[in-house]
């Protein structure tokens, strides 16, 4: 090996306050020249905001950038550009109806005195395009193109902007499998160019593949670089990410009862495009359970979410709520009949941002006696009930008159929880109920979901945290592909097995996984899929 | 005394803003080479004589009741995040449909208002439910699609006035018109209360429709704060996708906010129909309010209160057009101004609203202070 030269990017001790959480702490990364290093964590982990430190969009609250070995500091996402950082976004910035020459140049148009010189600048895409095998055609229009395309459009676009590093985020969170592929390829080609690509991923099995470097983030801090990410498995790698000890189940006493409170039978939905979203999801969830669903996101946990709660209708399959078939009820008589929704982004779906606390007591339940009624609500009912809200859930807030937007996200959760279980409820619908929230807010959290449940009620829970997954569910459910691919007793799971169900690589039968490489389990998990249908 | 305070706090960007209206239409007036102090005394000359200043209290009057109207209907859909600039169409076939039918039917005096008010708003609101339907159907556009029926609506209107609805016995080389209301039909106007208030009677009818136009405002605040159905509307306006997640239609509110726009689109030109017109003529019909409107919603920040009190300061600016004139200032000046009131109401009400905001986000932040910073890391 060569004199070890200075990483291109070091990130040392980096610490990231927001009320009330910490999103990162002490974050070390070092990325190479001509790497692939890929960053990966469950969602929420700290991963996108470490991202938006590096480029520019956050300060740290401490710790040092170094570019090339020298420290520097961004104060916006220019200088980070002008250091040859680029970012390509989850989702795309591109003006539809330009080209994508006019695309790439937008912002960095080159000039020849006032004109501006496009000839300079097809050149330039074009030997760009040549060089990393791009395959730009520069005057396409941009709404033409397809997303895999469009991508492409903004790698390019970085790179016209002098990037040696690229930071990727979740890139093939959009595209399909051969585009995975290409884009995978171009990834080397830029790696052989000398170029460092930072790839943000929970995908571990992708991961794997393309990354010569992987580093672990768990709740904001970096537990793990991994050199020889071949000799490593997605297991080990999950095991990295969940944390090495998982917590034994809380041995509580079972508060599950007889009665079925929420049944679905045969939910299926299905995509314009590719494979059905949910296929034949079939589960009872009875008074006084707490039913958990793990899955990698993306499996059909959101569209269950919306399905139980009436805001997409399955094109099979039935509910019921208690004796009453739910399937035709629209999403406000769910609400009404006692089913209470905490949804994954509380800032879009939960909370009227704009909004005081009170309209927000009164948001979903606006129909509910006292604060609401079938014709009239009643503002100081609803004043009054947000301030208990307020009181018992321990919301830091000046009063029900503060606009919900001044709270911090954990005061928010807080809030939207009391709400939704300060109504007497059969059924509690709870996606994501502590993400984002600080620990102290998590037990609480935690406790007031077992309160709830030994009080008798029903509750679909679902999360991308084991920890919660296997501390609160007396049964779990694992989603892959839409599918139910395992019905689970928490006090009795492994997080190996566990691993291997959320990634598709054991199928119904049982732990029957392959230990080859990640095309090995992703053909694995096919056939089991196949299997299952016939 | 917080109450107070708070209301001044909402209240005062307003005055500043008046201010730096007055201030650039000052401005503009010296560009052209007139005296300011002139223009500004003319703006609050009602007049000499008793008499004149009663006429010039009731085209305020008149005008303000109708604007009042539209800025209401425009604040419904603004609520909701819906651009409904039809409000100049729909009131236009509101009021084609109200005076023709209105003349076709008899009945006794109250009852009669009664049921050409109910006409208006349901002839309104069905024009409005065409957008609403497009919409929620097809995803046209509300914006495109009001703007366009505005157009097709001069076309009914003229269709109307000139088939169904045409006066019998209109005279050779009379304008076309509708058949004239029957006195039943008349709104009494406000003429007399001027006599017991102590001033003189306006030579001119001062409509009394105001009346109704109040009575609405009431109605529809206590709509939009307290029932059900306004906070439907509101959420939906905040977020809709909040809205959709907690099982509020975002479908069924479009159309019935529309409606309720629509209906309320219906009344703007009943105040002069009923109050003076007695007829639709279109060389007399006043077009002009659903676009007006806009303003005065945006001036009023979509509040019935506001709107109010927009409606009074266009509808007064309004009146001081003809008096400007003679100071040989162009009518013009009172569009400019009222443009700038709205632009600068937005402007100074946008860094109000963030202040307000920052200030709220400390005195949270504050309260937090004790949980700040758990380390999240284990």
């Amino acid at each position: 090996m060569d004199a070890e030269p200075a990483p291109v990017i070091e990130l040392t001790g980096i610490t990231k306050r927001f009320p009330g959480v910490v999103a990162n702490r002490d974050v070390h990364l070092a990325v190479r020249h001509g790497e692939v290093h890929a960053v990966v964590g469950e969602n929420g982990a700290g991963k996108s905001t470490l991202m938006k430190i590096l480029y520019g969009m956050y300060k740290p609250d401490e710790g040092t950038i170094s570019v090339d070995g020298h420290p520097v500091e961004f104060g916006s996402p220019k200088d980070a550009i002008a250091a040859g950082i680029g970012m390509v976004h989850q989702h795309f910035m591109l003006a539809d109806n330009f080209t994508v020459l006019e695309n790439i140049v937008l912002g960095a148009e080159p000039r020849a005195g006032v004109r501006l010189d496009f000839a300079a600048a097809r050149e330039r895409i074009e030997e760009t395009s040549e060089r990393y095998g791009l395959g730009l055609r520069p005057d396409r229009l941009v709404e033409e193109l397809s997303v895999a395309d469009r991508q492409r459009i903004e790698i390019a676009k970085v790179l016209y902007r002098g990037a040696r590093v690229l930071i990727l985020d979740e890139p093939t969170a959009v595209l399909v499998p051969q585009e995975v592929d290409a884009l995978f390829s171009n990834l080397a080609e830029l790696r052989a160019a000398g170029l460092s690509v930072i790839f943000i991923s929970h995908k571990l099995d992708e991961v794997r593949q393309v990354a010569d470097r992987i580093t672990v983030i768990r709740r904001g801090s970096t537990v793990a670089t991994v050199d020889d990410p071949q000799a490593t498995s997605s297991r080990q790698l999950a095991h990295l990410m969940v944390g090495s000890e998982l917590p034994t189940p809380e041995t509580t006493e079972s508060t599950v009862t007889d009665v079925v409170e929420l049944a679905a039978s045969g939910l299926a939905l299905s995509s314009q495009d590719g494979p059905d979203l949910l296929h034949d999801v079939t589960f009872e969830v009875r008074r006084g359970e707490i039913a958990g669903f793990a899955g990698v996101e993306g499996n059909g946990q959101s569209e269950l979410v919306e399905a139980i709660m009436g805001l997409r209708k399955p094109d099979a399959g039935l509910l019921r709520l208690g004796d009453d078939d739910m399937t035709s009820w629209p999403a406000h008589q769910r609400r009404m009949a006692g089913i209470g929704f905490i949804p994954e982004d509380r800032h879009r779906q939960a909370l009227l941002l704009d909004a005081p606390l009170w309209e927000n007591r009164l948001l979903g339940w606006q129909g509910n006696p006292p604060a609401g009624g079938r014709f009239w609500i009643r503002p100081q009912a609803a004043r009054a009930e947000a301030a208990t809200i307020m009181r018992e859930y321990d919301v830091r807030a000046p009063g029900p008159d503060t606009i919900a937007d001044a709270l911090s996200g954990g005061n928010q959760q807080k809030f939207v929880i009391g709400r939704e279980m300060s109504t007497t409820l059969r059924v509690l619908v709870a996606a994501h109920p502590t993400r984002g929230v600080d620990v102290g807010a998590q037990s609480a959290i935690w406790d007031r979901l077992r309160e709830a449940r030994a009080a008798g009620l029903a509750t679909v829970l679902v999360s991308a945290d084991l920890e919660e997954l296997l501390g609160l569910s007396d049964t779990l459910y694992v989603l892959f592909r839409g599918r139910i691919v395992a019905r689970l007793d928490p006090a009795e799971v492994t997080p190996e097995l566990l691993g291997s169900y959320m990634t598709g690589a054991a199928g119904q039968e049982g732990a029957r996984f392959t230990t080859g490489d990640a095309a090995g389990e992703e053909q694995a998990a096919r056939a089991d899929t196949e299997e299952e249908s016939r | 005394m917080t109450r107070l305070l708070g209301w001044w706090r909402r209240i005062a960007p307003t005055l500043v803003a008046l201010g730096v209206a007055l201030a650039v239409t000052a401005v503009f007036i010296l560009i052209i080479g007139e005296n300011p102090i002139a223009a500004l005394v003319a703006l609050f000359d009602f007049g000499e004589t008793p008499v004149a200043q009663a006429n010039s209290i009731g085209v305020w009057i008149n005008r303000a009741a109708p604007l009042f109207l539209a800025g209401l209907a425009v604040s419904i859909g603004f609520r909701m995040g819906l651009f409904n600039i039809g409000v100049e169409g729909q009131y236009r076939i509101a009021t084609v449909v109200a005076a023709g039918l209105g003349a076709a039917i008899v009945l006794p005096a109250p009852l009669h208002i009664l049921v050409i008010t109910l006409i208006a708003m349901a002839a309104g609101a069905a024009y409005a439910a065409i957008p609403a339907i497009l919409k929620v159907t097809r995803g046209v556009s509300e914006v495109i699609s009001t703007i366009m029926l505005n157009a097709i609506a001069i076309g009914i209107a003229a269709y109307l006035i000139r088939s169904p609805f045409v006066d019998p016995e209109l005279g050779a080389g009379e304008n076309v018109a509708t058949t004239r209301l029957p006195e039943s039909a008349h709104f009494p106007g406000l003429n007399e209360l001027f006599g017991v208030l102590g001033l003189e009677e306006p030579r001119r009818p001062v409509h009394g429709f105001v009346v109704v136009a109040i009575v609405v405002g009431v109605v529809v605040a206590v709509i939009l704060s307290r029932s059900r159905f306004g906070f439907e509307l509101r959420a939906s306006g905040l977020s809709a996708l909040a809205a959709t997640a907690n099982g509020i239609s975002s479908r069924a509110m479009v159309v019935k906010a529309m409606l309720f726009s629509g209906a309320l689109a219906g009344l703007v030109g009943l105040s002069d129909l009923l109050g003076s017109a007695h007829r639709f003529q279109p060389d007399s019909f006043v077009a002009g309010y659903g676009f007006t409107g806009i303003a005065v919603a945006l001036l009023g920040r979509n509040r019935p209160g506001g709107i109010a009190l927009a409606a009074l300061l266009f509808a007064f600016l309004d009146r001081a057009g003809p008096r400007l004139q003679s100071e040989g200032i162009p009518p013009a000046a009172v569009t400019i101004m009222q443009g700038i009131v709205v632009l600068s109401v937005l402007i100074v009400d946008e860094v109000a609203r963030r202040r307000l905001r920052r200030r709220e986000e400390r005195r949270a932040r504050a309260q937090d202070q004790a949980t700040t910073p758990v380390e999240v890391a284990s």
